[in-house]
């Protein structure tokens, strides 16, 4: 073996100096995935910013814009509206997410697979579908404001939609899935010793509750609180449905571009949209932060014990909100299908033939999968290598800590901004500065396919890096270390060990890319263009024509993809599980 | 221990700063071909650390390594052909044992029937044959352990870095993986430094230990050395237990005074005449002397407590005409204390053998009996 | 068999591809024309002129004419279409339009063209205002069918009305206008005041409020005419109302897009898009075009189509375009439709 260690020496000497060059590789990765997180969030961020400062002819104004938006009511109301719309939204969705949350952890509720499945659905629509489908339910001639047309008489109900009740209930059905999922986690990470001991101490079932339960979902509820808050501050596409004169901020933004072609207006509601977005998102990370795991390695799991009637109330409770989601999508799917409602109860595919209605139809679908195809597949490979990158190098502290603040940073940017912002800075034909003049060199992406995907791939970036960082956590650090000492490159390593044992998260990230690029309208309305037409914006150009029914049909059609997209990524996962049930039994 | 030539690993005034904490304080030792250096120190000693610099995770802050007169200071570790095992073992999940072994050799563009054959051989020297297919998760922690061992030998390296590679095994795999590290140690002839912060473990495998405390290197030795002569009170109490006698003062020449009682010691020259000592006695060393045989530290002495250990009893006694009356502990035979039927209350009399007490200057010095 | 399919349309791609090499050229058109009369006209046009490929960017008015602005720096579009003159002589004030005189220009009204010698804009037809009434809801609700501007202002009509946002939409800008103009500014915008009392919405587009009342979401929308007699087409209880006053209208547009490389086939669209032949097509379901081609009066407009409209002020309108649109702003977007 001595012999066999100098024979190696000798030949390992090329080797070295291959190895020697990748610091060099990996530092300039960092480095290039910090540059790329410049161009494409902080760049066109600063774009917007001093859009809003400048008048319409580019002369600097300083705040006179955001003067004038605070002393105009018909703006600045908008923003008190959004308030009100988020707060109440956050405290419906957080109440009813925690109810499912805590039955599906904490009660012995039977099909709890199927309940969570269900509560799920609206996450694979887009919002404008939840607005569109509430008029078919409330509207003026809605399914329930109708009494069933006249056959529940007794049922007809006029809730007055157009406004904050519609704006309210569309986003509540749009955020109920991401508080539950949030408190859910934050539920099932409980130590059931804890409840032990305060039953052992005597504690009533109440007190239990805010001195145990409470406490240890402390920061799950946090974060649930503050994801809806920003989720249904920011929306656009129920608004836009259902806002009827209630105007708010996301839409208003929409309004003084494409309405009134304001673009600086546009620019001044973008920040004054962003301005608390940041805020609740920046409390949100120094809350976490403070976050000690509460959970030992030795912590026991809670297996709740059966009680008849708690488990019954909370049985009633989550089949109620299950029905009210399936019953809100079939009756969408089912107006996509009547010829002409309310006259013509005629069951039929007219709608889903677009011809005649605005938006591109089917070309405009299979752009859309295409799209969401293209951003998944470059998204989760951009998001997993930044991840790895940032979490798996030594050393470079300060340029990882760089890398990794500009990754969580698109959270805080909502979809409009992050639109309006690429408006400026990619179609900008060049900047001058002090009489030099930079030409883009990203102008080439304006009005393409490139720039949807750019535009997704940053959109939904914060939540797969957050994914993948935290999948990679879990494997040891030692593998890069090991494998450095072996001298093996440590692309190999990635690609060998890395990428496969974190195949269940990539493929996670595939999906939620692809499902959240095919629902989005926000950043992808203000960049299509004429060849790269989208589902999602197809369905808010047809609402806007008032062409609502082919508009249903639409949102339809981007629920089916993304739920077949759902049903293979289940059958890809099973085929991925029992190929690495092997090295995964315990 | 290997025949002193030109060392093979010169680690000379190596030091690490963290910010404007030490972790190593200038640090040297060398090790010979095949030897098998332990570092032994508490946790945040920076024994870890020091592996870690050697290896080439770690830039030092100042000093030098060198393996095999090279000097590898500035080189990455994978240019200092070092094989390394984890206490995790970081084994590669998704790759079976055999690939495990491979996966360093597979980059070498090694021939596929050298490399397959290299792998069984490997497999084979770690006790495995067989069970290359297995996958990591389905192997019991003493096998992965071995996979990571036959992984780290697998490039033949010039030195094996073994940090705390025992410590997530049951006591009694442990004990058996010493003794088979050892031997495959011995029988490949790589030189090794193996990090613990078991005593027993550095004492049973290595060649000599490096017993390190707050970034420094206190005493570096054969594990016989370390043991009989402690060089700071630190390091014997941190290995083995010991007695702890204070206040006593040198009086003249091979003689200390504890109040006005008097103790023999060898070692006196270590500290001056007058001046304060701590004497310490490792309690295996007390002697309980019932039948009259009498040494110039023979003293008459109470019995405490008792406490049964199995093979042993651990005792406490206080000498009866001791001034400052020091407790002294002593571990004695279940057998010797069955046949002088020493019990708890009784009087007897305790020898301290002259040889046997280590003596310590007294100042600063911290220990804990 | 799956592969000779493959090979077949691969092959075909090819043959089509080289073809097209030769020849075809991306044209890139906005437009503000309604979705489905786009096809009708877009057909006849690859029938005549097969090399070139048209690609649509279709919106409302106010949306296409932001667009074209916001682009203004690096324009997208190589022709606008059939959109609001009032809005291309934005266009062209912000220096986006290059003059060009189509052939046949000779035969186009006067009064639907630009009067540069050189126009800057040239007109295809005149689109005007129009109530959408659905006769059920109305019966349901006991409505009278109202027949005149000063009808929509009666209070029972409160909350039963909606109309298109003028900053956003063409018809909407065209409706407001023509009230201004026929009343004075005074008396024009106390009218509004009295109709913002019985309007429900605003809504982003000029065809939404006659595609609501189709779908009995109101029982009554200010629209465009050719919005009603295509809902009615579609099987929807809807009659369309010629106010008594005359209808605010515009003429829908042609412009070429000053840029850097300007195609031929933009000469060639804007040539046949005042064809005799596209012009009969127009002619169909709208009765004033540019030019008289002899179609008879689409079924249901007033016999005389062109005294149904009244005397406007182009050059006023678009002078004051942005003035109107901030008054109206500033009085009624509180209940104006989200975008």
């Amino acid at each position: 073996m001595p012999n066999g260690t100098l024979a190696l020496g000798t030949r390992q000497q090329g080797f070295w100096q291959r190895v020697d060059s990748e610091v060099w590789i990996r530092r300039l990765l960092i480095a290039l995935l910090c540059i790329w997180m410049l161009a494409v969030v902080v760049l066109p961020l600063g774009t917007l910013l001093s859009k809003s400062l400048v008048n319409q002819d580019g002369e600097f104004v300083g705040l006179a814009n955001f003067i004038k938006y605070f002393q105009t009511p018909a703006l600045s109301s908008s923003l008190g509206n959004s308030m009100f719309v988020a707060v109440l939204t956050t405290l419906i969705s957080v109440s009813l997410g925690f109810g499912f949350a805590y039955a599906l952890t904490r009660t012995c509720l039977p099909m709890k697979g199927m309940f969570k499945g269900l509560a799920l659905t609206p996450i694979f629509a887009p919002t404008l579908l939840n607005g569109i489908a509430l008029v078919y339910l409330f509207g003026r001639k809605g399914l329930i404001t109708l009494g069933f047309f006249g056959h529940l008489d007794f049922l007809a109900v006029d809730i007055g939609l157009y406004g904050p009740v519609g704006i309210i209930i569309s986003e509540v059905i749009f955020t109920f899935p991401q508080a539950m999922l949030i408190l859910t986690i934050a539920l099932s990470m409980t130590d059931a010793r804890l409840y032990e001991a305060s039953d052992s101490l005597g504690a009533s079932k109440l007190r239990t509750f805010f001195t145990v339960t409470i406490p240890s979902i402390k920061y799950g509820l946090i974060s649930a609180v503050f994801v809806c808050f920003i989720l249904a501050f920011t929306d656009f596409g129920a608004p836009k449905v259902v806002g009827g004169n209630y105007n708010i901020l996301a839409t208003d933004i929409y309004k003084q571009v494409i309405g009134q072609q304001n673009f600086v207006m546009g620019a001044v509601v973008s920040v004054v949209l962003l301005v608390p977005t940041v805020l609740a998102f920046s409390v949100d990370r120094i809350v976490q932060r403070k976050q000690v795991s509460l959970i030992a390695a030795k912590s026991v799991p809670l297996i709740p014990k059966p009680e008849p009637l708690r488990d019954r109330i909370f049985l009633t409770f989550c089949s109620l909100i299950a029905f009210l989601i399936i019953a809100f999508y079939l009756t969408a799917l089912f107006a996509s299908l009547v010829k002409v409602w309310p006259y013509t109860i005629e069951l039929g595919l007219w709608h889903y033939d677009f011809t005649g209605t605005g938006g591109g139809g089917y070309t405009a679908f299979f752009n859309s999968i295409r799209m969401a195809l293209y951003s998944a597949a470059i998204g989760v490979g951009l998001t997993f290598a930044s991840a790895y990158l940032i979490e798996k190098t030594r050393g470079l502290k300060a340029l990882r800590g760089i890398a990794y603040f500009l990754s969580i940073l698109p959270l805080a940017l909502p979809g409009l901004v992050i639109g309006l912002a690429y408006i400026f800075f990619f179609n900008a034909p060049g900047w001058s500065f002090w009489g030099i003049t930079i030409p883009n060199p990203l102008n080439f992406l304006y009005a393409t396919m490139g720039i949807l995907v750019m535009s997704n791939i940053v959109h939904f970036y914060t939540v797969s890096f957050l994914t993948a960082t935290t999948a990679l956590k879990q494997l040891d650090n030692e593998f890069e270390t090991v494998s450095e000492s072996m001298g093996v490159p440590f692309y190999r390593t990635f690609f060998r060990v890395t990428v496969p044992v974190c195949l269940p998260a990539v493929l996670e990230i595939f999906m939620y890319y692809f499902v959240n690029s095919m629902a989005t309208v926000s950043a992808v309305i203000f960049l299509y263009s004429a060849d790269t037409k989208l589902a999602s914006v197809a369905v808010a150009n047809m609402d806007d024509a008032g062409d609502i029914a082919p508009a249903c049909a639409m949102a339809m059609l981007i629920v089916v993809a993304n739920i077949a997209m759902r049903i293979i990524y289940g059958l890809v996962t099973k085929g991925a599980k029992r190929k690495t049930q092997a090295w995964t039994v315990r | 221990m290997s025949p002193a030539e030109q060392p093979h690993l010169e680690v000379v005034n190596v030091s690490k700063l963290f910010g404007t904490v030490t972790a190593l304080d200038k640090v040297s030792f060398t090790a010979s071909q095949g030897e098998f250096l332990s570092i032994l120190g508490p946790s945040g000693c920076g024994k870890t650390t020091i592996l870690r610099v050697v290896a080439g995770l770690e830039p030092q802050t100042s000093g030098s390594v060198s393996i095999n007169g090279q000097d590898v200071s500035r080189l990455p570790v994978s240019k200092r052909n070092i094989g390394i095992v984890f206490q995790s073992y970081a084994l590669f999940p998704n790759l079976t044992a055999t690939k495990n072994v491979a996966y360093g050799l597979k980059s070498k563009g090694m021939d596929k029937k050298d490399l397959r054959k290299k792998v069984e051989d490997l497999m084979d020297l770690v006790g495995l044959s067989g069970m290359g297919e297995k996958y990591p998760s389905q192997l019991s922690g003493g096998q992965q352990q071995r996979v990571a061992l036959a992984r780290a030998m697998a490039l033949s390296p010039n030195l094996l870095l073994l940090d705390e590679p025992l410590s997530a095994l049951d006591a009694k795999v442990r004990i058996k993986l010493r003794s088979e590290i050892r031997d495959l140690q011995r029988r490949l002839g790589v030189t090794t430094i193996m990090v613990t912060h078991d005593q027993e473990e550095a004492l049973t495998m290595a060649d000599r230990i490096l017993v390190m405390d707050q970034g420094e290197l206190v005493q570096f030795g054969a594990p016989h050395e370390i043991y009989d002569f402690p060089s700071t009170p630190f390091v014997a109490s941190f290995i083995g237990s010991m007695n702890f006698i204070r206040g006593a003062v040198k009086a003249e020449e091979n003689r200390f005074k504890l109040g006005e009682s008097l103790i023999h010691a060898g070692e006196a020259n270590k500290v001056s005449n007058g001046a304060e000592a701590l004497m310490a006695i490792r309690p295996e060393d007390v002697l309980v002397n019932a039948n009259g045989q009498s040494g110039p530290n023979t003293f008459q002495a109470k019995v405490l407590h008792m406490e049964y250990k199995g093979s042993n009893f651990r005792v406490r006694f206080q000498p009866t005409q001791m001034d400052t009356n020091p407790i002294i502990e002593a571990e004695i035979a279940t057998e010797k204390i069955r046949r002088l039927d020493i019990r708890e209350g009784q009087l007897t009399d305790i020898d301290l053998p002259v040889d046997r007490i280590r003596v310590y200057e007294s100042q600063g010095s911290q220990a804990h009996a | 068999m799956k592969a000779m399919i493959r090979l077949f349309a691969l092959s075909l791609v090819l043959v089509m591809g080289l073809a097209a090499y030769a020849q075809a050229e991306d044209l890139l058109v906005y437009t503000a024309l309604e979705d489905d009369e786009i096809p009708i006209y877009l057909e006849l046009f690859n029938e005549m002129h097969p090399d070139i490929n048209v690609q649509i960017v279709r919106d409302s008015t106010g949306i296409i004419t932001a667009k074209i602005l916001a682009e203004a720096d690096n324009p997208q579009a190589d022709v606008i279409w059939g959109t609001a003159a009032t809005s291309l002589m934005l266009a062209d004030q912000a220096g986006i339009v290059e003059p060009y005189a189509p052939a046949g220009l000779d035969r186009v009204r006067p009064a639907m063209r630009d009067a540069n010698e050189v126009p800057h804009w040239v007109g295809i037809k005149a689109w005007m205002t129009g109530f959408c009434v659905n006769t059920i809801e109305m019966e349901a609700l006991g409505l009278p069918t109202p027949s005149s501007f000063a009808d929509l202002i009666d209070p029972v009509y409160k909350g039963q009305l909606i109309m298109p946002n003028p900053a956003s939409s063409g018809t909407g800008f065209l409706t407001v206008s023509a009230i201004l103009q026929m009343m004075g500014e005074e008396a024009g915008w106390e009218y509004l005041d009295a109709l913002h009392e019985n309007i429900s919405r605003y809504t982003h587009s000029g065809s939404k409020p006659c595609k609501l009342a189709g779908s009995g979401e109101t029982p009554i929308g200010i629209s465009f005419a050719y919005r009603g007699f295509i809902q009615r087409e579609k099987g929807e209880p809807v009659v369309t109302v010629f106010p008594e006053e005359g209808s605010g209208w515009d003429v829908e547009a042609n412009a070429l897009v000053k840029k850097a490389e300007i195609k031929d086939a933009a000469r060639i669209f804007l040539d046949w898009a005042i064809s005799p032949e596209v012009m009969e097509l127009y002619a169909r379901v709208y009765p004033v075009t540019a030019y008289d081609v002899g179609a008879p009066i689409p079924e249901g407009y007033p016999t005389d189509p062109e005294a149904q409209l009244i005397e406007n002020d182009f050059q006023w309108a678009a002078a004051n375009r942005a003035r109107i649109l901030e008054e109206w702003t500033n009085r009624y977007d509180g209940k104006s439709d989200p975008q």
